[in-house]
């Protein structure tokens, strides 16, 4: 079978999951550390297979394999793998240790795996929603805690809206272009659209939008950070903003890459309000996940000024910025699951006063995370922003990039905040100790971040060859 | 690699960090890992300074271009590698950081909470600093010019006086603002000479009406760091609030990093742009000497006055600098280190006053000359070099720049030279208040004299003050070749049809 090769990674996650299911429900014990550790083993196995596999287009054209989909793949991999071990403690601890949360995991990174090597509108919508739904599921997997139901509910209902949009969208398309197959489309739209396909692909981008969380298609992401239980919101920081963003990439230069001219003005829009947003909005959050999810809307802010410049320079940048940023983030979580006072969560920035007298090595870590998101070298996430500036100017986006550094300094000052609480302030947060996993989380991901810049080769060429493998 | 067999600019830039491992596997009780924890750091950073002289004696000063030039590749595609090498003007800039951290790390007595972490703080400090000066790439010289911040905003805000927190998020913001200028002009740069390397970039024309913008962004942001008028407010905070070791490698050390920036980016890369803004920048730097001086005689505390006397000789060092001659340069670079260890001096005999419990508002203090006299010559040595006492070494610095002035604009040398008088004003004013007027409270009199420790930071610091003031030319014969090359450099470029044969200094 030649397909058996590009495709083993999702067979693996499809059956594997399956498999796992039936474990889960057919023996009458708990199953949740068991059904975990074998997602984290599937998911490597995938990893593992997925970069063995070669180039492929599969089934008619409506799936394609290239270096690009699997630098995406390895990145959704390694963030559902860190969000899966994190919530190995946690979970047991808030009661919702149940089986069936590490399967819906899987199934969603099935889901992101299909969009990310998605060719054709129509795959790219069933994976768009079998992520979806597995991930409103997750969102709600605390359905005692208030919170997490509502946040579940508020995902579902604006997520709903937003498929809603992109089928929309893609319906347009397939009426205003007759076809849905991306090669087809891209010869197609070589000489311009009409106004009905530029409609639809609007609709299409405010669809993927909503997913990667940009502004001003942000709202549900402060309340559903804040009410998911932590491990889950560790996964939605990471997995599929990394799947998102792909295929945000590969749907705006692959079919419609000659279309620049149209659709790079929404993007810079988007790049700009995200940007101020994610910097302004998190000054007066208390919430440190609230935190995170203005963080998390300005970091797209400043992915996406890779994609406005619209060049192979600027697609390298947003695959490199978002590479750094997966790393940040699941080491950012797994520093607030560490958050956590005899056996209760606790959430509040205020908490972390004195973290530094009391807990020296957390507090270093959670030091190094924030100050890579503020950008500032050596660590890794200035690289990040180093590389999206310069292909943004090389572009000429001159104003972007100024709205770019003035957010910068604004968001230096809230991340600065985080670490002034934990080594000026005095408190004593007596935290407890932190379980192994997290520890484990939290050093892989700081010490990626932190000695990145002894190392960027590796990434840095790697991001170069998919964004070639993408753009032809 | 270079003459030694083995990358010595880098071993002299990283081996800190191998003191702050080091620190980091520290064992044992609170008052152990303390000792042990200074221990460490001192031999440290000996080591670095035994092989910073060494450096030294190996640099050839007869070469105006880098030395000791070490590459590696590092950012593939990009064309940016991890280059370093030293030249006459940044030579004495890393000796003086790694001449003042041993002090610092020796004045750091009144440390005692978390006194690893404030170490490794200094350790870390000193390599990025080292590394900035020793940078041969602009991208790896951002790099450690930003993370100089990193262990900076901890010292101020952990281990500093009352309104630390303010003082360390204000100095953390305007310095990370001026940076984000500086790092867009840095692509720009990087764009049109395809190559990040500084030697390339200096050879690299850049259009005249972007050199206007690409010198406002490096103003932003070496402006801020030297502290010039009006970008300087942060900084009376920062000196005020930090601990004494960290006020000293700020005001020593970091103010440097500026006036090294406009040397090594604004003046050699942007000539024209250089040119265009001498006369603003000569406004600032005479605003700074004369109002800063005001302002610092104004002041009723030891610490801010210094600190405020500091922005006012960084007014000299700008002047000397767009002056764009060999005088006017040079006396630059040498009040860059002379201030450096002179402000370190000073800083220093605050801080003992400090560890004697004393406070240092100056309406408090008097009379010390009587009941502790070497206290009071080494005081006296440090205050006369600050306000340019011929024979010490704020003269030949001052002298300099201000015979520099005197070549392009005869009203700025009568106004830089104004500084020295108001600087003797309040120089004077500070040792009055100090050593000889009545004691304000009878405890002042039991105050004990100079321990062993104290001396240790203040002899070299004095004998170095006189060395640089007595026989300036072992300083000045290291500075000659790169800044002739520089101001040549400069003129030809200004005059691109007199000059065309020798623009380069490879």
């Amino acid at each position: 079978m030649t397909f058996a090769t590009p495709l083993l990674p999702a067979l693996l996650l499809g059956i594997g999951g399956m498999v796992l299911l039936l474990a889960g429900v057919l023996t009458k014990r708990d199953r949740f550390t068991f059904c975990s550790l074998a997602a984290v083993a599937l998911l490597i196995l995938a990893a593992i297979a997925s970069a063995v596999a070669p180039d492929a287009v599969l089934f008619n054209g409506l799936l394609k394999t290239s270096l690009f989909t699997r630098f995406a793949d390895t990145l959704v991999y390694l963030g559902a793998a860190m969000a899966l071990i994190l919530s190995l403690d946690y979970n047991r601890r808030e009661n919702i240790a149940r089986f069936e949360y590490p399967i819906l995991v899987l199934f969603a990174v099935l889901g992101m795996i299909v969009m990310i090597s998605a060719n054709d509108l129509m795959s790219l919508y069933i994976g768009f929603e079998l992520q979806s739904l597995a991930l409103y599921i997750t969102a709600a997997i605390a359905r005692d805690s208030l919170r997490s139901t509502e946040a579940g509910l508020k995902y579902f209902v604006l997520g709903a809206l937003a498929s809603g949009l992109l089928i929309y969208g893609i319906s347009l398309v397939y009426g205003f272009a007759g076809t849905t197959n991306f090669t087809s489309l891209a010869s197609i739209l070589t000489g311009g659209a009409g106004y009905g396909t530029v409609i639809g692909i609007v609709f299409v981008l405010v669809g993927l939008a909503f997913k990667i969380s940009a502004a001003p298609f942000h709202m549900w992401t402060p309340d559903v950070y804040e009410g998911a239980p932590t491990p889950v919101t560790a996964l939605f920081g990471t997995a599929p903003k990394a799947a998102a963003m792909a295929l945000f990439l590969s749907v705006m230069l692959g079919p419609f890459g000659h279309l620049v001219a149209q659709w790079q003005s929404i993007i810079e829009i988007l790049s700009a309000i995200s940007m101020a947003l994610g910097a302004l909005a998190a000054i007066g959050q208390t919430n440190i996940k609230r935190l995170m999810a203005y963080s998390s809307i300005g970091h797209m802010g400043y992915a996406l000024m890779g994609l406005a410049a619209g060049t192979e320079a600027g697609l390298q940048a947003t695959l490199v910025y978002i590479a750094v940023y997966v790393v940040m983030s699941f080491a950012a979580f797994a520093c607030i699951i560490a958050m956590r006072r005899q056996g209760q969560a606790v959430e509040k920035i205020s908490d972390l006063a004195g973290l530094a007298s009391q807990r020296p090595g957390l507090a270093l870590a959670f030091a190094i995370i924030m100050w890579a998101m503020a950008g500032i070298p050596p660590l890794s996430g200035f690289f990040g922003k180093f590389y999206v500036f310069a292909a943004a100017l090389n572009a000429g986006l001159m104003p972007l990039v100024i709205i770019g550094v003035i957010s910068s300094i604004i968001g230096a000052f809230y991340y600065l905040r985080v670490i002034k609480v934990m080594y000026f302030d005095n408190g004593t947060p007596d935290f407890d100790a932190t379980p192994a996993g997290v520890r484990f989380v939290m050093s892989v991901g700081t010490i990626a971040t932190a000695l990145f810049v002894l190392l960027p080769g590796p990434l840095v060429v790697a991001a170069d060859a998919a964004a070639r493998a993408l753009m032809g | 690699m270079t003459q030694f067999g083995f990358p010595i600019l880098s071993v002299i830039t990283f081996l800190p960090l191998v003191g702050v491992f080091l620190l980091a596997t520290l064992q044992g009780e609170d008052a152990q890992i303390a000792g042990r924890a200074r221990l460490i750091a001192l031999v440290t950073s000996l080591i670095v300074l035994a092989l910073g002289l060494y450096l030294w004696s190996a640099f050839n000063p007869a070469l105006p271009g880098y030395q000791f030039v070490e590459t590696a590749p590092w950012l593939a595609g990009l064309n940016i590698a991890y280059r370093m090498g030293v030249d006459g003007i940044s030579l004495f800039l890393i000796l003086l950081t790694l001449f003042l951290t041993p002090i610092a790390i020796l004045a750091s007595a009144s440390i005692t909470k978390r006194v690893r972490g404030f170490f490794s703080a200094l350790l870390l400090l000193e390599t990025m600093t080292v590394g900035m000066f020793a940078a041969a790439d602009f991208v790896l010289f951002y790099i450690f010019f930003e993370a100089v911040l990193l262990p900076m905003y901890l010292i101020i805000g952990v281990w500093g006086g009352e309104r630390r927190i303010y003082a360390a998020i204000k100095f953390f913001v305007f310095t990370l603002a001026g940076s984000l200028c500086m790092l867009l002009a840095l692509v720009w740069m990087w764009r049109n000479a395809g190559s990040t390397d500084i030697v390339t970039l200096t050879h690299t024309p850049i259009p005249g009406n972007v050199q206007d913008w690409l010198f406002l962004a490096f103003l932003a942001s070496f402006g801020v760091k030297a502290a010039v008028w009006p970008l300087h407010t942060w900084l009376p905070d920062a000196y005020g609030e930090a601990p004494i070791p960290g006020t000293i490698m700020l005001a020593a050390v970091l103010s440097k990093m500026g006036a090294y920036g406009f040397l090594r980016f604004a003046v050699p890369m942007l000539p024209n742009a250089a040119a265009t803004f001498e006369p603003v920048m000569f406004t600032l730097g005479v605003v700074a000497v004369i109002y800063v001086s005001f302002v610092a005689l104004a002041q009723t505390d030891m610490k801010r006055l210094i600190a405020y006397s500091s922005v006012a000789h960084m007014g000299i060092i700008i002047i000397g600098i767009f002056t764009f001659t060999v005088e006017g340069i040079e006396g630059a670079l040498f009040q860059m280190l002379s201030h450096g260890i002179v402000i370190a001096g000073l800083f220093v005999c605050a801080g003992v006053l400090l560890s004697r419990g004393e406070g240092l508002v100056l309406s408090r203090l008097g009379g010390l000359a009587a009941r502790m006299p070497a206290f009071a010559a080494l005081l006296m040595v440090f205050s006369l070099a600050n306000l340019g006492m011929p024979g010490t070494s704020g003269f030949i610095g001052e002298i300099l720049v201000i015979v520099g002035a005197l070549k392009v604009n005869f009203w700025v040398s009568l106004l830089a030279a104004t500084g020295m008088v108001l600087g003797a004003a309040y120089m004077l004013v500070l040792l009055r208040a100090v050593l000889f007027d009545k004691f304000t409270r009878p405890e002042l009199a039991n105050l004990p004299d100079l321990k062993a420790g104290e001396y240790a930071m203040l002899l070299p610091l004095a004998a170095l003050v006189l060395w640089l003031g007595i026989y300036p030319s072992n300083f000045t014969h290291v500075f000659d070749a790169p800044v002739a090359a520089l101001v040549q450099a400069h003129t030809a470029s200004l005059m691109p049809h007199t000059a065309l044969a020798m623009v380069t200094t490879k």
